[in-house]
């Protein structure tokens, strides 16, 4: 067992390590630093827009820019090494395997992050997550554009690297004993996400370059000045964004499956079911990239055809849902907090899917697309399931790194804020999108539902805030100075607390 | 090793080892609702998209960060728009710079307004009164205002 933070060693020593929880421990810290100032940004913009009119921020160009910068730094710097984090840490020993196939280049990989997050936040672009032409080619300010495009582009290979490298460590270094079908979910959940990282991430690469060089005027791509069409980058942008929201998924669902069985002290109702889940999300999850160009004046056919690519992906997701419930039926649970944070974040996946469909469905989405109801339904995912199941994972995760327990009633406080503030938020931008605000606007007019709807929403950041600074003081104080934790069964479950395989399990 | 699955196959079969019809059954359930959303999203959609014969035809341009209007007949409105209750127009959407989104809230008229292209979309005001238009597609620096009102009279 690796226990980084229990037994010091000098911080260049973890820096240049190409060991595999040591890469582990540095997309940890990384990404939960980046979440942190992504956060900062999003209490800024809540804060701002309590009431219309300025309030603490300066001018809508700065707005813009802060609400670009925090979806990419959430998105990139940290849904994605997050889940590198986890996979680095728990998918060579779920294989059975000494490091990651490639300890260098899992290396480089990470290495690229600090410069690509450095672009981002030193430029501090405005054309939004997706840089949509025209307005990134003739309109958005430089050198920031720029500087995003190149940022992303390096985050983008780093994640490429990152995929090979799951791939081949799961599919070619796994222990010789253990079936591909035998691999744990969680490392299941890796393999999926990287195969669509690798089919899905070099289209948006293409797509990056063109606009580098239509900004520099040498090309016309996107640009109907110049005879090009901006409609051909939101195909290929989202070719590789619809896919891309099932690899920021899929790790945190994977992260679930550790936990669920483990504290309802049962085994997963159905190993094969999740595994097919995983699969037919990978491969299915392709067939519905345009369901977020209805309203681009695509034809009745084109938008029934990615309706239907759309709604075939829901059952995948639907099967995990009943999956968790199934393996919590009858088990002994247990709601530490790490459970507490996955039940949680099972719950808001459905609202979220339950949403998702509402959007697929043509008529509707004219109501909702581009409006708050989309910002709502996209942060049930990714705050709601995939934060929320990361950050329950770091909580089963925390003895592991550092030897020692956090403390457990600070956890559930956390949980209870954040799951407070998560429905306050997110539920209301949904209702505040059928009411016609559309997103991304630094000043609204002073409708009084409009008021009122965003004044609960910014009451919800600060609680998720809060509780966001209680759980960086339990953790900050617990690596140091918590109780050395029982590192046979640190949560009194009764079983090992690893390895899965070799886990007994009480009722079989 | 006894907890591990019985995978026959890589999808195998959807057992483990206990009874699987509850889950079969959910799926069912599942397949079948989306399958009613499905068909009747496709059916609602086929019908609203059906553009009555005398439309009126109204071409709106966006651009940064105001929307222009002009009538059959030539006469030209900016930042607003006055229609009439009864009767079906039908808008020819583009922009001379970025995207925007022609957006009227409460009758559901949303398209993207996109230079090069024209997109069409129509609709029949019922009521007198006035509502707001807005951009849903960020344009930019005054995004946040590009907004203008839609008046509906009856028609004298
Ligand atoms: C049940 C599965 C899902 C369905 C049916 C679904 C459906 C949709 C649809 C139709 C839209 C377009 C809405 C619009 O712009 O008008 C959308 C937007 C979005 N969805 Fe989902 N979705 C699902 C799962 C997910 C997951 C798992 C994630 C992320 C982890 C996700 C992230 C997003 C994001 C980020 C957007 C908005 C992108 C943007 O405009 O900035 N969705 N979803
Ligand atoms: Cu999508
Ligand atoms: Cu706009």
């Amino acid at each position: 067992m690796v226990l980084e933070l229990h037994k010091p060693r000098p911080i260049w020593q973890i820096m240049f390590s190409t060991h595999h929880t040591d890469v582990g421990l540095l997309y940890l810290i990384m990404s939960l630093g980046f979440l942190f100032l992504g956060g900062a940004l999003a209490l800024a913009i809540r804060a701002e827009l309590f009431f219309p009119g300025s309030q603490i921020i300066a001018d809508s160009m700065t707005f813009n820019r802060m609400f670009t910068v925090h979806g990419t730094t959430l998105i990139f710097l940290f849904i994605l090494p997050s889940a590198s984090a986890v996979g680095n840490y728990f998918v060579p020993i779920m294989v059975r395997y000494k490091d990651m196939a490639y300890p260098k280049l899992n290396a480089i990989a990470f290495w690229m992050i600090p410069p690509g997050g450095a672009l981002i936040w030193l430029g501090f672009a405005d054309f939004t997550w997706y840089a949509t032409p025209p307005y990134s080619i003739i309109s958005a300010p430089g050198p920031a554009a720029d500087m995003w495009i190149f940022g992303l582009k390096i985050l983008g290979v780093s994640s490429i690297l990152g995929a090979i490298n799951f791939v081949v460590t799961i599919m070619k270094c796994k222990h010789p004993d253990m079936s591909l079908g035998q691999v744990p979910l969680l490392a299941w959940s890796f393999l999926s996400s990287s195969l669509i990282i690798l089919v899905a991430l070099p289209t948006f690469a293409a797509a990056l370059l063109m606009l580098l060089t239509d900004r520099l005027g040498v090309s016309g791509f996107f640009n109907p000045a110049m005879g090009g069409d901006p409609i051909a980058y939101a195909h290929l942008f989202w070719f590789t964004f619809h896919p891309e929201v099932y690899v920021l998924v899929i790790p945190a669902i994977g992260m679930m499956y550790e936990i669920i069985p483990r504290f309802s002290r049962k085994p997963i109702f159905s190993h094969a079911s999740g595994l097919a889940a995983f699969i037919i999300l990978a491969i299915v999850g392709f067939s519905s990239w345009a369901h977020h160009m209805y309203a681009t004046g695509m034809s009745f056919t084109e938008k029934t055809v990615f309706m239907v690519g759309t709604l075939a992906a829901v059952p995948a997701s639907a099967m995990h849902v009943f999956n968790f419930l199934a393996t919590m039926w009858g088990g002994r649970i247990r709601f530490s907090t790490p459970m507490m944070w996955a039940v949680g974040g099972i719950a808001l996946f459905f609202s979220a899917g339950a949403g998702g469909v509402v959007n697929s469905a043509m008529p509707l989405d004219f109501v909702t697309h581009d409006s708050y109801w989309v910002v709502g339904h996209f942060h049930l995912f990714v705050m709601g399931t995939i934060a929320f199941g990361t950050i329950g994972y770091v909580y089963y995760m925390f003895p592991y790194v550092t030897g020692r327990m956090y403390h457990e009633v600070l956890g559930k406080i956390h949980f209870v804020l954040a799951m407070i503030g998560t429905v306050m938020v997110f539920f209301t931008q949904h209702v505040l999108g059928l009411y016609g605000m559309p997103r991304r606007i630094y000043d609204y007019p002073p409708i009084p539902e409009w008021i009122a709807m965003n004044q609960i929403a910014t009451v919800g950041a600060m609680l998720i805030g809060i509780s966001m600074a209680i759980w960086l003081g339990n953790m900050i104080y617990s690596s140091a100075k918590g109780p050395e934790a029982n590192m046979e069964d640190p949560f009194g479950l009764g079983g090992r607390y690893y390895y899965p395989h070799t886990q007994k399990n009480p009722h079989h | 090793m006894q907890n591990q699955p019985n995978m026959r196959g890589l999808i195998g079969s959807m057992s483990d080892e206990h009874s699987s019809w509850p889950e079969w059954v959910y799926i069912g359930v599942v397949v079948a609702l989306l399958c009613w959303v499905g068909a009747e999203a496709w059916n609602v959609e086929r019908l609203v998209e059906h553009v009555p014969e005398d439309a009126e035809i109204i071409k709106v341009v966006g651009q940064q960060w105001f929307w222009t209007f002009e009538h059959e007949d030539g006469t030209k409105e900016v930042g607003e728009l006055h229609l009439e209750t009864g009767k079906a127009y039908k808008f020819e959407i583009t922009s001379t710079d970025v995207n925007h989104s022609f957006n009227i809230h409460d009758y559901v008229v949303l398209l993207d307004a996109v230079p090069g292209r024209i997109n069409t979309v129509w609709f029949s005001p019922t009521e007198a009164g006035e509502y707001d238009i807005q951009c849903r597609e960020y344009c930019g620096l005054i995004h946040y205002n590009m907004r203008g009102k839609l008046y509906v009279e009856d028609p004298s």
